[in-house]
């Protein structure tokens, strides 16, 4: 009874961390439509400059405090500087070009972090007067627990009342219905955005400061952070504030009662509850968004007028000249092998493998209109099939090239049938949600699939196994991936599917069925990432979990976006810039995610249409009216 | 020429439908014959759209029934309506933005011929004749290359005029056919929507604001307010009609 009791406090005390970082996204989602991928990393700031600051101003109550609001308040400024420097530039900008501006902030501050802090974890005093513990029910239990759980209500009341008791609250809630309106009516509303930015960096770094009696501050918070965050804040629903918090309570006292019932033996079968504690947030809002497509408190989004994708040019189907260039770039990379140096062909076949992978997904972002922050599940999922078939099934490899894919099939057909019946940011969460789920069972069933050390000797047959002959195995096979995908672009299932993207309405009207397009569209770039995942698990010997991670799926979404998510060769240049760029910098310095941040987040400002998306605009033809059609968004700014 | 005298198409009983309370539609019933044009009007309110998203699936019906052709309809989704022969167009326009205009007409024809299962043939290249011919009929032949997203609004509809042909349909749904485009289109427009229908024998029900529109063109009149149905009848009668010139004049009156 006392530990139940211990564990339904500490759930409450979690709660109100998640709360405080997951309240600012929502806020500023609501209000500006941008999901803040940085949130993370300014809770993981917070805790970084509570750590120094406290440091400086010695462990009295007064230094400590004056720390913990002292560190919130400067996230808080450097919230508002991004809003100002960087977001404001790019309101009007697709919504995923927001997306991949934050997550450049991600790797900067990351690397600033590095640099200023460095790479040990860094662990805090005790808060002077709460260092104690009390007993509960004959067990003690922290005091700065207690303390922390009247936080999370505290700050949803005085929420409440900015927002409802203040002229700016009002402001800010006429905002979230509609932004455009508010501008109408004379409100200036730059300064209404930077102020919710800024409030709202504020309390994610205040979150992080809270936390520095209880963890180290440490590099990789702000990634585990943002996903906690990104959970609660859809499981409440976007926007709405009662949503996080009771989400947060909700994920919080789950997480605990795992934590609480440890090990269960039902009817002879052992359940580990204590393992689901990785993936429990993520089955939870698998759930909610099943049965609730909107999380618990959340409302459809409010139509926003103008500021949808980037208008596209009707695609032009393949002519003599992209043949010809194709067949020469074909041409081109066969001649590597003899040309190059053996790492050149290394690093080709890694290349190759995530211009597949970038190529699948750009198949459901493009067309399809559906944003995946899950894809590398279905890449995962291939090269798991694949080598699983081997190491364990024995069959041959070639054989498992084939097979492995079609795991990937299936789990896509499986996922995707949720999947498709949400959409926007909804529809990206439940992706990740699916991914995360496959990714925790790959990393815990050490039995079956290795746990978190992975598969070793993962090696294809012996007349594949030289470098040169696997590169040429992957060359063709990508080839012929990368074509079929062009292929069914311009097809009459390709057409159907843009169809259903431009005008759900009209594409209803002549009787085409877009769930189920879409949800073919999902298996087939689930089979495709699953291509990609059979080879890049052969081309390396072994696979870990890492093949299926977040951050695997992260890359996938800049590679498609670098390239520009409307082009069909943007994610082949995408991927190849952006592994090339990965692999120089990474090999020359230390800092190779601020420098690879930064030249993201010049080619957000400078080319909002991702590389090849910039040159056709450029190129654009105008008979078929290109340079109206491709300058989408910066048009309508005028 | 009266519905009776003409072969029903579209039959509508006793359709009704109440949002939270309001009654939005109250026990409506007309019928459209081939070869009419059908104008449904009333003031704003009235019920109008309403009415027309329960033809095509839309909206669900509380009550009544929607025969195509004999068929009941209610319950059916919008692209099974479309399937048993029945087009529409929007009040505000919706074609597709990354297509050409002949490669939205042939987005429909693809959809009518069943063929958007198929994963190999270019789409560009099939039932390219049959769009540039429904193109040629509502005159935008000339701008088939063009990409649907530069187009001016009067085209547009156009281009939804001819996509709504594409599935050789029985019934024509037109919402608001004229709004938003300057008058000499306007005429233009529905001119030629009512060339088409004679010699197609197509049935059409529209809704207009546009009284010129509406008494220029319409075979039959029915007219909605506050969700029921007040008058029914050819142009001249409507136009006498002493509940109607209150509903008019009255909402006129009030701004």
């Amino acid at each position: 009874m006392a530990s139940i009791v211990a564990q339904f406090l500490n759930g409450l005390a979690s709660a109100s961390t998640l709360f405080l970082i997951a309240v600012g996204l929502s806020l500023i989602f609501g209000v500006t439509r941008i999901v803040n991928f940085a949130h993370g990393s300014l809770y993981m700031l917070g805790l970084y400059a509570a750590y120094s600051l406290i440091d400086r101003f010695g462990p009295t109550p007064l230094g400590f405090w004056g720390g913990v609001i002292g560190a919130a308040l400067l996230v808080g400024a450097l919230g508002a500087l991004v809003e100002v420097a960087i977001l404001r530039r790019i309101y009007r900008a697709p919504e995923l070009f927001q997306l991949l501006a934050t997550f450049a902030l991600v790797l900067v501050i990351r690397d600033a972090v590095l640099w200023h802090w460095g790479p040990e974890d860094l662990l805090g005093p005790r808060a002077p007067g709460f260092a104690g513990s009390v007993a509960i029910l004959g067990k003690p239990f922290p005091e700065y627990d207690l303390l922390l759980i009247a936080v999370g209500p505290l700050v949803l009341v005085l929420l409440w009342l900015l927002l409802n008791r203040t002229r700016w609250g009002t402001l800010v809630r006429a905002a979230t219905q509609d932004r455009e309106m508010v501008g109408a009516l004379g409100v200036n509303e730059r300064w209404l955005f930077t102020g919710v930015f800024a409030l709202g960096a504020f309390l994610a770094g205040l979150g992080g400061a809270l936390q520095i009696p209880r963890e180290p501050a440490q590099l990789f918070l702000d990634l585990t952070a943002i996903s906690d965050a990104f959970v609660v804040v859809v499981v409440g629903g976007m926007g709405s504030i009662p949503g996080a918090f009771l989400a947060a309570l909700l994920i919080g006292e789950i997480k605990a009662l795992c934590i609480g019932l440890g090990t269960v033996t039902v009817g002879g079968v052992a359940i580990s509850f204590s393992k689901l504690t990785l993936v429990v947030e993520f089955i939870v809002m698998a759930i909610v968004l099943i049965v609730r497509p909107y999380g618990l408190l959340g409302k459809p989004l409010a139509m926003q007028r103008g500021a949808g994708a980037p208008v596209e040019l009707p695609a032009r189907p393949d002519g003599r000249a992209m043949a010809l260039a194709g067949l020469a770039v074909l041409a081109a990379l066969a001649a590597l092998p003899a040309a190059g140096t053996p790492y050149a062909v290394v690093l080709a076949i890694d290349i190759l493998v995530f211009a597949l992978f970038a190529a699948s997904l750009q198949f459901i972002m493009g067309p399809a209109g559906m944003v995946s922050f899950g894809h590398a599940a279905y890449f995962g999922l291939g090269a798991y099939g694949a080598a699983l078939l081997l190491k364990r099934a024995g069959l041959p490899m070639e054989a498992t090239l084939a097979l492995g894919p079609l795991v990937a099939a299936l789990g896509a057909a499986l996922f995707g049938a949720f999947v498709v019946r949400l959409s926007g940011v909804y529809l990206a969460m439940l992706t990740l949600a699916f991914a995360q789920i496959v990714w925790s069972i790959a990393f815990q069933w050490d039995a079956f699939t290795g746990g978190s050390n992975g598969l070793v000797g993962v090696w294809p047959s012996g007349w594949l196994s030289g470098k040169t002959a696997f590169y040429f195995l992957t060359l063709a096979c990508v080839a012929a991936g990368v074509f079929l995908l062009r292929r069914i672009h311009f097809s009459p299932y390709g057409y159907a599917l843009r169809a259903g993207r431009d005008s759900p309405l009209r594409a209803d009207a002549i009787g085409l069925d877009i769930g189920r397009l879409q949800w073919v569209a999902f298996v087939i770039a689930g089979a495709f990432a699953g291509v990609a995942g059979a080879l890049a698990g052969y081309s390396k010997g072994s696979i870990s979990p890492e093949v299926m991670a977040v951050s695997r799926s992260v890359d996938g979404l800049v590679m498609v976006l670098l390239g520009g998510v409307q082009t069909l060769s943007g994610p082949l240049v995408g991927a190849a810039a952006f592994t090339w760029l990965q692999d120089t910098i990474a090999r020359n310095t230390e800092y190779w995610r601020a420098i690879l941040g930064a030249t993201i987040l010049f080619i957000v400002l400078a080319f909002p249409q991702g590389i090849v998306g910039q040159l056709a605009a450029w190129l654009g033809s105008r008979d078929r009216g290109a340079p109206e059609g491709m300058v989408g968004w910066r048009r309508r700014r005028a | 020429m009266e519905a009776a005298a003409r072969m029903t198409v579209l039959a509508v009983e006793n359709l009704s439908k109440s949002f939270g309370g309001v009654h939005a539609v109250r026990n409506v019933s007309f019928a459209v014959g081939a070869g009419e044009l059908l104008a449904l009007i009333g003031p704003n309110g009235a019920g109008k759209t309403t009415c027309f998203n329960m033809l095509n699936g839309q909206i669900r019906p509380d009550s009544g029934s929607v025969r195509l052709g004999g068929r009941e309809i209610v319950g059916l989704a919008p692209r099974a309506v479309w399937r048993l022969g029945v087009g529409r167009t929007f009040q505000i326009t919706a074609t597709f933005a990354s297509m050409t205009v002949r490669e939205n007409v042939q987005m429909a024809l693809l959809s009518h011929h069943r063929r958007v299962s198929s994963w190999w043939p270019r789409a560009a290249r099939l039932y390219r004749e049959e769009a540039d011919r429904l193109l040629e009929r509502v005159g935008m032949a000339e701008q088939a290359e063009r990409a649907c997203s530069v187009l001016a609004y009067g085209d547009l509809k156009r281009v939804e005029l001819a996509v709504a042909l594409a599935n050789a349909p029985r019934l024509l749904l037109m919402d608001e056919p004229t709004a938003g485009m300057a008058p000499k289109e306007r005429i233009a427009l529905m001119a030629l929507t009512a060339e088409i229908v004679r010699e197609r024998g197509l049935a059409v029900l529209f809704t207009e604001h546009d009284m010129d529109v509406v008494f220029t063109h319409a075979d039959r009149i029915i007219v909605l307010n506050r969700g029921t149905l007040i008058a029914a009848g050819r142009p001249a009668d409507v136009r006498a009609d002493a509940e109607v010139q209150a509903v008019y004049l009255g909402s006129r009156g009030h701004g």
